[in-house]
């Protein structure tokens, strides 16, 4: 533990506690103050005007009238069912996407941790250089991988395992697909950096004590990788029910995830207020997660101090 | 403990596979003189000829780099502040919520960050008359805004690791807490500061999401026009734009490599 | 040279460094001793100003220097770690306090040529400290803090990172240096070998404060408290009650180890009070034959345990009372086998000079 010598580097803390000024500033102005205003529009009524909502407060000709707010759009997004449908289908497909996502990346992390170093350092390489390459770019090109004509239905066909072409693209699968492809390094990531600290010796440790191989990866390695699967999961489960660009170039019309929804309602229907209350009941719902993972973001820095 | 199980490297053969099928197939085809993806039409540049001929594209990829360039600029320094901030001083006020808020955009869906930013465009346009309109500065703004806690975490992770006693033995050598910090931890820091500007950057040019949302007429970035094009189906140009970004980034990857090795090396 | 006065420093509810005083002078070589968690490094840390003291004054030719940060006090360290600049070469590393001191670029590297050809390392003064062995950051470490003359040099634990050989071969060219440059070194260790060879005078310190300071002489044979007396070396510690107490001599019952022992010492103490003694296992004779000599401490007993150094053997014997005695003796004779041996019957002797009376 050390402390801070209060006289020598307090000019020093002062010019960094006013330069933290700035980013603190900007985060609240930018970062803060959109979540308090889409609040404010959710319960503000549509109406033909730009911008098309009415306003939060209402002034009249004797001054500040009082506040126009109305939970008519929280009501329609519970009245017939259909967004609630939807909330549930994107928080399924992103579960399941994240545990697909986990069966393959702690395979993988666990391999490249045993590595020695500069295999290591190629093969985390290897798994970082795809995300370089254009996100949009890279579920582009499963397009051209997944379709009817596309070069795995032409694989199988050409080695016999099927005579007509499978629907591979357009539906949940590929999305599914499409969620492991791109959130594979987000899951690698925090799991290999929790595998990497592993003392070897706990295995052998175990191994000495009689516990079979089996054994002393239950019993050892995978309780203590828990806070690197938890952070992995979190880090691709939470921006996953959002997803938008996914379902969209990869989803067929019956995928239903909520970003999808929420771009149409914006750009197509320009219902702004039923938006935002779509986005506050996505954030509601995500709200336990995203703190979760602060949290775990937060012991993760104690831990490493 | 020595023998990797067949079915782990099976696993792991299958997860590179994976990631990088896609990207190997796209560069194949965009060699492909034929439109479609199964034919084989020969080889062919003229998916690269077309790019170069394309205004839109062109302009549109302009618009993207110096907007990433910009964003990311200004994400490194704000995030290395704040990444200083919260780690080196023992009090700060509002701490827990300047933690929040950098920790957040890390996992927000972009969806919610993007809808949320336009509307605070638009009621900042509304108030002081300023953004009066969209484009290149919004977008910029946004991407700042959320890149910066991608590098508050690269920064952070460097700082966790540095041995405080080299800022104390320059001030125990003479050194005030100024002159220290630009000579030791600044260089110190020097290399996850470059890994924060490269993910700001990539970040903000492969931004879809948020620039659509905080976009105003005449502002359209690269991936803005490649998803217009894109949601139509398979073009081959994207294939040859693709390949050109894969050969950039194999090339930067590699000088990296090379440099980090070299500095090693004469150490 | 230096004083510090009443100084003390409290972590919240825990007291660091508890009311610590002590003078040293200008030129010598002076050791802190103690465990770890003593308060030896917070008390070094203060004298070179990265901890604020709660209390008390720290001055250094006079200057009180308690409020003076690290960049501006006649102070420098030289850290555990070593901490060199990883980014700079040797010869940056060494001319960085020059610099930052405002000394004419051609006078540094004069200064800097001058301290690393003191040290040895002029040929590797284009080096990067990853490329440079334990002994030779060491040495870096010594020239960087070193070269910008300092009133006061503090080093923590500078042997401690360093095997067995380096350690002795740096011990003498840290005492070398010291003496050539006639700086004023406080080396902080809990290697009590270390403060020993090196040190003109030792202070012991247990629990934030000094249990004791004097020359390596002085504590070792004459220690102030039972602490000290087994902290320092090894030792027999004996409790027992007085009988009797005249000019010279004192001496005391120890049911303990079933015997009468006498103390060579102008201390009196009233016949029927407790009193610890202590005496060195250097200072006991072990032999199979009968003591000579007078004025004496003879006990008999059996070897329980033996341990054989090669230059010394180390003796563990068991009395009739059931107490054991540690008794180690050079192997004066050349000899493979053993003069004394496990289950041996022995004589165990010593000098009533040679009794240490124990204040506390």
């Amino acid at each position: 533990m050390s402390t801070k010598p209060a006289v020598e580097t307090r000019p020093a803390e002062r010019w960094l506690r006013r330069a933290a000024a700035v980013p603190y500033l900007w985060l609240l102005l930018f970062f803060l103050a959109p979540f308090l205003i889409i609040l404010k529009i959710s319960v503000a009524e549509p109406v033909i005007a730009q911008p098309p909502f009415t306003a939060l407060l209402a002034w009249g000709e004797r001054g500040f009238e009082g506040i126009r707010a109305t939970f008519e759009n929280y009501a329609f997004l519970f009245q017939d069912g259909y967004y609630g449908i939807i909330y549930l289908s994107s928080l399924k497909m992103a579960a399941v996407g994240t545990v697909l996502c986990l069966l393959l990346g702690y395979p993988m992390a666990y391999y490249i941790a045993r590595q020695p170093p500069r295999r290591r350092n190629i093969l985390l390489l290897a798994v970082i250089l795809p995300f370089w390459i254009s996100f949009l770019l890279r579920v582009y090109a499963w397009i051209g991988l997944l379709n009817n004509r596309g070069v795995i239905n032409e694989a199988l066909i050409w080695l016999g395992v099927i005579d007509q072409p499978i629907q591979l693209l357009y539906n949940d699968f590929a999305v599914y697909l499409g969620i492991v492809y791109s959130y594979l390094p987000f899951m690698i990531l925090p799991l290999y950096a929790n595998l990497e600290r592993h003392d070897r010796n706990l295995l052998d440790a175990a191994a000495d004590l009689g516990a079979r191989r089996n054994r002393a990866f239950l019993d050892v390695t995978l309780p203590l990788s828990m806070p690197g699967i938890i952070g992995g999961c979190l880090l691709v489960f939470i921006p996953a029910v959002g997803e938008f660009t996914i379902p969209a170039l990869l989803g067929g019309a019956d995928t239903l995830m909520i970003g999808r929804v929420l771009w149409d309602e914006f750009f197509v229907s320009r219902d702004w207020p039923v938006a935002s209350a779509v986005s506050v009941v996505l954030l509601l719902l995500l709200i336990a997660p995203i703190l979760w993972f602060q949290r775990i973001q937060a012991r993760e820095q104690a831990v490493a101090r | 403990m020595n023998r990797r199980p067949v079915w782990l490297i099976t696993v792991v053969a299958f997860g590179y596979a994976l990631l990088y099928v896609p990207i190997v197939s796209v560069v194949i085809y965009s060699f492909n003189d034929s439109r479609l993806v199964t034919l084989w039409g020969g080889f062919s540049l003229r998916w690269y000829a077309s790019l170069l001929s394309n205004r839109e594209l062109m302009e549109s990829a302009l618009l993207s780099l110096r907007i990433a360039v910009v964003s990311a600029t200004f994400a490194t320094a704000l995030g290395a502040i704040v990444a200083l901030a919260l780690q080196r001083l023992s009090r700060l006020r509002g701490r827990v919520l300047l933690s929040g808020m950098i920790a957040a955009p890390l996992v927000m869906p972009e969806i919610i960050t993007g809808l949320s930013l336009l509307f605070l465009f638009i009621s900042m346009a509304d108030l002081v008359g300023w953004p009066a309109s969209r484009g290149a500065t919004t977008i910029t703004i946004a991407h700042i805004t959320f890149s910066m806690a991608f590098v508050v975490v690269v920064v952070r992770a460097r700082l966790v690791a540095m041995d405080e006693s080299l800022e104390e033995a320059a001030m125990d050598l003479g050194g005030r807490p100024v002159p220290v910090f630009f000579d030791i931890t600044v260089p110190m820091l020097m290399p996850a500061l470059i890994s924060g500007w490269l993910l700001a950057f990539t970040l903000s040019l492969d931004d879809l999401v948020i620039s659509s949302f905080v976009s105003g007429p005449g502002a359209t970035t690269l991936p803005m026009y490649i998803f217009a094009k894109v949601r139509l189906g398979v073009t081959p140009d994207i294939n040859a734009i693709t390949t050109i970004i894969i050969a950039l980034v194999a090339v930067a990857v590699a000088t990296a490599a090379l440099v980090s090795s070299r500095r090693g090396q004469t150490g | 040279m230096v004083q510090i006065r009443d100084l003390s420093k409290q972590f919240g509810v825990v007291t660091a460094v508890d009311r610590v005083s002590l003078d040293i002078h200008k030129g010598e070589l002076f050791a802190i001793l103690g465990s770890s968690g003593c308060g030896k490094t917070t008390l070094l840390r203060m004298l070179a100003g990265f901890e604020q003291p709660t209390a008390g004054q720290i001055l250094i030719d006079g200057v009180d220097m308690t409020d003076v940060p690290p960049y501006e006090r006649p102070v420098n360290l030289m850290f555990q770690s070593y901490a060199l600049f990883p980014h700079m070469t040797v010869e940056q590393n060494v001319a960085y306090g020059l610099k930052k001191e405002g000394v004419v670029t051609a006078r540094i590297r004069e200064r800097v040529g001058e301290m690393l050809a003191l040290v040895k390392l002029e040929a590797l003064s284009g080096r990067k400290p990853d490329k440079l062995s334990g002994g030779e950051k060491q040495r870096v470490a010594l020239a960087r803090a070193l070269v910008k003359r300092p009133k006061l040099l503090l080093l923590d634990e500078p042997l401690a990172a360093l095997d067995r050989k380096l350690r002795e071969h740096t011990q003498f060219e840290l005492a070398n240096l010291q003496y050539q440059l006639g700086t004023t070194f406080v080396v902080v260790t809990h290697d009590q070998d270390e403060a020993m060879t090196l040190a003109c005078r030792i202070a012991v310190m247990a629990e934030g404060r000094i249990a004791q300071v004097g020359t390596p002489g002085e504590v070792y044979e004459y220690p102030a408290s039972r602490y000290v007396a087994s902290f320092v070396g090894n030792i027999n510690l004996i409790e027992g009650v007085v009988t009797t107490s005249v000019d010279g001599r004192l001496s005391l019952r120890s049911d303990a180890l079933g015997a009468d022992l006498a103390v060579a010492t102008d201390e009196r103490l009233a016949p029927g009070s407790p009193v610890s003694v202590a005496v060195r296992p250097e200072k006991i004779t072990i032999s199979r034959q009968g003591p000579d000599g007078n004025d004496r401490n003879v006990l008999k007993g059996t070897v329980w345990d033996l341990a054989y150094f090669g230059d010394q053997s180390l003796y563990r014997v068991r009395l009739q009372s059931g107490a054991v005695l540690q008794v180690s003796a050079q192997n004066l004779r050349r000899s493979a086998k053993l003069t004394v041996e496990w289950d041996d019957e022995v004589f165990l002797s010593w000098d009533v000079a040679s009794t240490v009376l124990l204040q506390s």
